[in-house]
């Protein structure tokens, strides 16, 4: 086994786990402020890829214009879930919550097939698609601006969580929502704001990945999947243990389906998945009580 | 005039109207179409290009008088429910014929119910398990997958090309385009050096592409229906492979092109004569009705049409043929089908016999390349 062989596969793995890292941050961020388990996560992945397509193409803007456009759209329509779905609940025991999540992920996909019907549709690249080479490995422009973005927007989040109010209020709900609530942080307004950051990652997710991986209406399944397995993996934190959650399920996969087999790719995530829940729940780095935002 | 005249003469209107009703009562012909579903990409063109020839044909007055009616069930791509409406079609419809289903899962589901009941069924699904062995009921327009991978073995053998890599996709088509691939190499003196899949869904084949790259082989055969072959051209470029790729008759449409965009450059396949129909030599049989339908459809729906589509017109057109030859009731058009000869459609020309029901011979695919950003024919 040569090793620009290794390399190439494990560049690859790190590109496709950047992205995992991306929208598992987004389930965690949501289930440490609400404790539920965001099904329709992936769903703002997809609509981040298809956004940015209508703009590109029906409004005619450029790029820089249209990415921006699809994230605030995208973030309404979490802004709205949120809203018409998860507030108007009186009793929201998670098991309930998590079937709304489902349910909504369900419509959502379905009024995204009727908008962009069922073809799979593509975006120009940002800057180019000249192959650069590292070593023996080749990576695009893309996988670049993947890893870049990814790494601006943990840096933001940890900046919000640790150096913001709103963002300590949201810690603390994670904490204790009771008590937070005592002492004056409005739980209902954290909920609404963990709804707009997690979909508005999820569509930045979506977009970055659109030019590569290209998108339609159900690519949200199983990027969801392997995002949530990401958090799984991370303990659901919403900080770097994810990331590397991310980062440790993208380059397995890329490892498996190169040394082993590749008709085991998808079975090693939910492999992982499995192992993770039996023998760590807490996650790979987590202390069996851990703070977790 | 008086009371009894008018509603003489109204009654002997009503009569002379409804027996012309009698007369021209429509011939009922059933389609099963995975219109919703994973194998939408089939169903949708295949729903619109047979509802497409059946009003054309019926805006020219029918076929000898009578018109023909379509009546057209989703089965989302499920066999199961392939089986009920083709009973549906049998037991209430009343159909005399039913074209479809899209996949060949669903075929081989449905062809139990067809051959009970004595119905013609024409599928549009390419699994060559469906007329092999023959079954007295059942027909197929789609190309066999054998045929395609016959057509790209044929050329890497002119090549003198031995050792290929085969990625193929990890669902129906996939699998049985590796089958073929596989079984058919050693015939013209193939080895297959490498095989791997990929997951339908899979958005990233450079870990398979990097081991293919390893193989040191002399072709790459990727078999599989979009986005999937798009990415893995695009990967391909991006790791600078210079293999010759071929692909499958899966993506000869030009939406791959538009999804690989300039990694779709120099890639070839063997591709049904539709995409290319504007190409053909003058003297190509098939010419006429592919410019047609090619026409049609963009003036019906704005779209390419696509050889998907076209295993549709050529199931319409191969029972309207067989009702102009006289033929109106289920036994009658299974039996002037099975004497069809050289009808040059869509797909291919057809000539099924009582040893065949599929009708096609390797002429029905061409090789083609895609250059500036449309295809030409190797030759």
């Amino acid at each position: 086994m040569q090793f620009d062989q290794i390399l190439q596969y494990t560049l690859s793995g790190i590109s496709t786990g950047a992205i995992y890292a991306l929208i598992g941050i987004g389930f965690s961020i949501i289930y440490n402020a609400t404790g539920i388990i965001n099904f329709a996560q992936g769903e703002f992945v997809m609509l981040g890829g298809l956004l940015t397509l209508s703009c590109l193409e029906l409004l005619n803007l450029p790029l820089w214009a249209a990415v921006p456009c699809a994230v605030a759209v995208s973030t309404v329509v979490g802004v709205l879930f949120e809203r018409l779905a998860i507030r108007p609940l009186r009793q929201p025991t998670p098991i309930n919550l998590v079937i709304i999540t489902i349910g909504g992920s369900i419509l959502i996909r379905g009024l995204a097939m009727l908008v962009w019907g069922k073809d799979t549709h593509t975006i120009p690249p940002f800057s180019g698609d000249t192959p650069i080479a590292i070593g023996g490995a080749t990576i695009l422009p893309q996988h670049l601006w993947i890893l870049a973005i990814t790494l601006i927007i943990i840096v933001i989040n940890k900046i919000y969580f640790y150096h913001t109010i709103s963002g300590k209020a949201m810690r603390a709900c994670s904490y204790n929502r009771r008590a937070a609530g005592l002492v004056g942080i409005d739980v209902r307004r954290m909920v609404l704001f963990s709804f707009i950051i997690s979909s508005a990652m999820g569509a930045v997710a979506g977009i970055i990945v659109a030019p590569l991986t290209m998108t339609a209406y159900d690519v949200g399944v199983m990027l969801g999947l392997k995002g949530f397995c990401a958090a799984i993996i991370g303990g659901m934190s919403s900080g770097i243990s994810t990331v590397i959650g991310g980062l440790i399920l993208g380059v397995l996969e890329s490892l498996g389906a190169g040394l082993i087999s590749s008709g085991y790719k998808d079975a090693i995530a939910f492999i992982i998945l499995l192992l993770i829940m039996f023998i760590r729940p807490q996650g790979l780095f987590g202390k069996a009580d851990s703070e977790r935002v | 005039m008086n009371f009894k005249v008018i509603s003489f003469v109204t009654a002997a209107a009503t009569l002379l109207l409804s027996a012309t009703v009698f007369a021209a009562a429509p011939i009922k012909i059933g389609a099963l179409f995975a219109v919703t579903g994973p194998a939408a990409f089939l169903g949708e063109p295949e729903r619109n290009s047979a509802k497409m020839v059946i009003d054309e044909i019926n805006k020219a007055g029918g076929v000898k008088g009578r018109k023909l009616e379509l009546i057209v069930y989703d089965t989302a791509g499920d066999a199961t429910k392939a089986v009920q409406l083709a009973t549906k079609l049998i037991k209430d419809d009343k159909v005399v014929a039913i074209i479809g289903p899209s996949t060949t899962g669903e075929t081989m589901a449905a062809i139990p119910v067809a051959e009970k009941e004595h119905i013609p069924l024409i599928s549009c699904s390419a699994g060559s398990k469906i007329t092999d062995p023959v079954k007295k009921w059942v027909f197929k327009t789609a190309q066999n997958d054998a045929l395609a991978v016959g057509r790209i073995y044929e050329y890497l053998q002119k090549t003198k090309q031995t050792k290929v890599s085969i990625l193929t996709v990890s669902d129906g088509f996939g699998a049985s385009g590796r089958e073929q691939l596989k079984s058919q190499a050693s015939k013209y003196g193939i080895t297959v050096v490498s095989d791997d899949t990929y997951g339908p869904k899979d958005t990233d084949m450079t870990a398979q592409l990097t081991k293919i790259r390893g193989s040191h082989s002399q072709a790459i055969i990727c078999w599989g229906t979009n986005p999937g072959p798009a990415v893995v051209a695009k990967n391909v470029r991006q790791l600078g492979i210079k293999t010759p790729l071929f692909m499958s008759h899966g993506v000869s449409s030009k939406k791959f092109i538009e999804l690989a965009g300039e990694a779709a450059e120099g890639i070839r396949l063997p591709s049904g004569k539709v995409v290319v129909a504007d190409l053909l030599s003058g003297s190509d049989k098939q010419k006429k009705s592919l410019l047609a339908f090619v026409k049609d459809y963009q003036k019906h729906y704005k779209a390419e049409g696509d050889h998907f589509g076209g295993h549709a017109w050529d199931a319409v057109m191969l029972i309207r043929n067989a009702v102009e030859n006289g033929a109106d009731t289920a036994a009658a058009i299974r039996d002037q089908l099975e004497k069809t000869k050289a009808f040059a459609g869509i797909g291919g020309s057809f000539t099924y016999t009582p040893q065949d029901h599929a009708g096609l011979g390797k002429d029905a695919f061409v090789l083609v390349e895609v250059k500036n950003k449309d295809w030409v024919i190797v030759k």
